[in-house]
């Protein structure tokens, strides 16, 4: 039987670069094949230029799948989809479902070990997905990072080879986004070409890079620029894109304060030359969004999209804070410690070279620390083992209760959202 | 928002052990709530992400805390909550400590009253919704401790 195969993402990219259009993408997944079923065509159908998603269960992300039995035999709902327990029949379904829409499907899921995962989507028609060996390890498990490494390797090849039966394989880098938030942008540029270049290292030859939007849009405007550079240097012979995420920590509660922020991140993306953008929705603050919430999401971001591109490109001055210089010297760094890419990470962290802030992953040295100043950039307070410049004295605060100054670093930009919105100086997109 | 309390409790509180359960991959919450609770005194031992129930219930027997908090923020924290307390209540040695859970317990946004009571009869002591404000973690931690006059207070 030859299964239908999802679509290839390079193609599908190219076409919307030609209509100048942003591609949007949900992170949605849910646990009934039905309403999994309904929220992909939902996607497919909404008024803009989309990717759909599948996003695994948390159990599945952990392979507890004795777990996800017992939750598919009682009916508790799951956070996720269960591709590995689901008869991949099921999920062929799904794939086939979609097909004539010429939509890919990216299957996301937060493992630190992943064979299984790729092994079930191999079975099931999809071969787009994302991760990798750092950023679905030190944020989402505590599987020691050495044998993340040789899963997220032999996962990448199976990936790879999938080629050889007529698939289109590509491969996300979750770098960007570590811990969600508080992690400076010159380590998430690191990350996600350091792991750009483990992928390329174990043959995959269709790559994308992340970055998530952080506190400052002229930092993060810097980020993307720095991230560009980087990838040509050094991922050139690749087919690859930026994927900018919209805000990925604590979000802003009003429902205009969200909006807000979204689209905030669908400017971002236009002016920082992100091919995809990865949308929030108003639920986020609060619970799973439904599919029509979803949906709504990525029109809203897409319609700002469409109207930024259509207006001015961004001609104010362009800073330089040492973005790309500290990420440059990052990645160098690594690689210097090992020709295998892998080997090198493993390094790296054990011997604090590369150290995510407040990361609590045993194998992540833990002396890095962040703030976000009073001008609103996210900035290295400590830098622990890694070679970067060492930063000014941290600006004295008022709070004086630990928990409270993270708390207020953690919602910054919530409090600057909602409160923008409380007090409408901001007209609302919405 | 009031805690839903079992019952109250009393001893010394100089050991805390901190953890998320088996599925959830969420630290923020462990972060803030390591620093929380050290500024009221007691030690803190956090286990971190994705704890599995039987890394959790040995860390229990090994460290003896006077307190076990739970926190999670996935969804899955009423299943795997009321798993694990199941398991660990099951263990002579852990039937009296307590043991609180709070987060982002249920898919669906705050867990139904149903739930909350199904999580108290399975074992714990009380359960915080995601909108408990710290005030009213301060509050139940002091509980846990008597008072100089010797009475406590109870809810
Ligand atoms: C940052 C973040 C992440 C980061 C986490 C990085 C890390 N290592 O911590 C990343 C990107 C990795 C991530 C991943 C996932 N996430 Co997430 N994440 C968030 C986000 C944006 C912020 C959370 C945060 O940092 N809060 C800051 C901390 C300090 O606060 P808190 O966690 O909310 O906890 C507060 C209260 O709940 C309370 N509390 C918590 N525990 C306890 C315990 C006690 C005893 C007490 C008294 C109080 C208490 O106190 C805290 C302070 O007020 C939230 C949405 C949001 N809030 O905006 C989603 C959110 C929590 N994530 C969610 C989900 C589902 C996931 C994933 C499963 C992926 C997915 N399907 O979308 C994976 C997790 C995989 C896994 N195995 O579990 C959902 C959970 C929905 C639900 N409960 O049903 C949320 C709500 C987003 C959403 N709307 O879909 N996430």
């Amino acid at each position: 039987m030859t299964a239908t195969v999802t679509p290839g993402i390079d193609g599908f990219l190219a076409e919307a670069a030609k209509r100048a259009a942003l591609v949007v993408q949900p992170r949605m997944g849910f646990s009934d094949p039905n309403q999994m079923l309904r929220g992909l065509l939902a996607v497919t159908g909404a008024n803009a230029c989309t990717i759909a998603t599948i996003t695994l269960d948390s159990y599945t992300r952990v392979g507890d799948y004795a777990a996800v039995a017992e939750a598919m035999r009682t009916g508790m709902p799951l956070n996720g989809y269960p591709l590995v327990n689901l008869d991949p029949a099921v999920t062929r379904e799904l794939v086939a479902a979609i097909a004539h829409t010429g939509t890919p499907v990216q299957v996301r899921h937060g493992s630190g070990l992943p064979l299984d995962i790729f092994q079930a989507m191999a079975g099931s028609g999809l071969a787009v997905t994302e991760g990798g060996p750092v950023s679905y390890c030190l944020p989402y498990s505590r599987v020691p990072l050495p044998l993340a490494v040789d899963d997220w390797a032999r996962a990448c090849e199976l990936l790879a080879n999938l080629a050889d039966q007529g698939a289109r394989p590509h491969l996300e880098s979750f770098g960007g986004c570590m811990l969600g938030q508080l992690c400076p942008p010159s380590l998430l540029v690191a990350i996600s070409v350091l792991e750009g270049l483990f992928f390329r290292q174990h043959g995959l030859r269709s790559i994308s890079l992340s970055y998530a939007q952080q506190t400052d849009r002229r930092q993060d405007l810097e980020a993307l620029r720095a991230m560009h550079r980087l990838a040509g240097d050094l991922l050139s012979d690749m087919d690859w894109h930026i994927v900018l995420y919209a805000y990925m920590g604590v979000y802003p509660r009003t429902r205009s304060g969200a909006l807000d922020l979204l689209g905030d991140a669908a400017e971002l993306a236009v002016h920082g030359g992100a091919a995809r953008l990865i949308v929030k929705t108003p639920a986020e603050a609060f619970r799973i969004p439904t599919i029509e919430e979803n949906v709504a999401a990525l029109e809203y971001a897409a319609a700002v999209a469409e109207e930024v591109a259509r207006g001015e490109p961004v001609t104010e001055r362009l800073i330089d804070s040492g973005i790309h210089n500290e990420a440059r010297t990052l990645v160098e760094a690594v690689l210097d410690l090992h020709p295998d890419v892998g080997q090198a990470l493993c390094r790296a962290f054990a011997t604090g070279v590369l150290d995510v802030p407040y990361c609590l992953h045993p194998d992540n040295a833990g002396r890095s620390r962040s703030y976000v100043d009073a001008s609103g950039w996210l900035r290295w307070s400590r830098v622990g083992g890694m070679p970067l410049p060492r930063p000014a004295p941290e600006s004295l605060r008022a709070s004086g209760s630990a928990s409270g100054d993270l708390l207020a670093a953690l919602s910054y930009v919530e409090r600057r959202y909602d409160r923008e919105n409380e007090s409408a100086r901001k007209p609302s997109r919405d | 928002m009031h805690p839903h309390v079992r019952r109250h409790l009393l001893g010394d509180l100089r050991r805390v052990l901190l953890s998320s359960v088996s599925s959830d991959a969420h630290t923020w919450n462990l972060v803030y709530l390591q620093l929380l609770i050290e500024e009221l005194g007691p030690e803190v031992v956090n286990l971190g992400a994705c704890v599995p129930d039987a890394l959790l219930i040995s860390e229990a027997l090994r460290v003896q805390p006077d307190l076990i908090v739970l926190s999670t923020v996935n969804g899955h924290g009423y299943g795997d909550g009321k798993r694990v307390i199941t398991a660990l209540r099951a263990h002579r040695a852990l039937r009296d400590l307590p043991v609180v859970i709070g987060g982002k317990l249920g898919v669906g946004g705050p867990i139904s009253d149903t739930q909350t009571d199904d999580l108290l009869a399975a074992g714990f002591d009380a359960v915080f919704g995601d909108d408990a404000a710290p005030e009213s973690f301060r509050r139940f931690l002091d509980r846990l401790v008597p008072s100089p006059t010797g009475g406590e207070c109870v809810p």
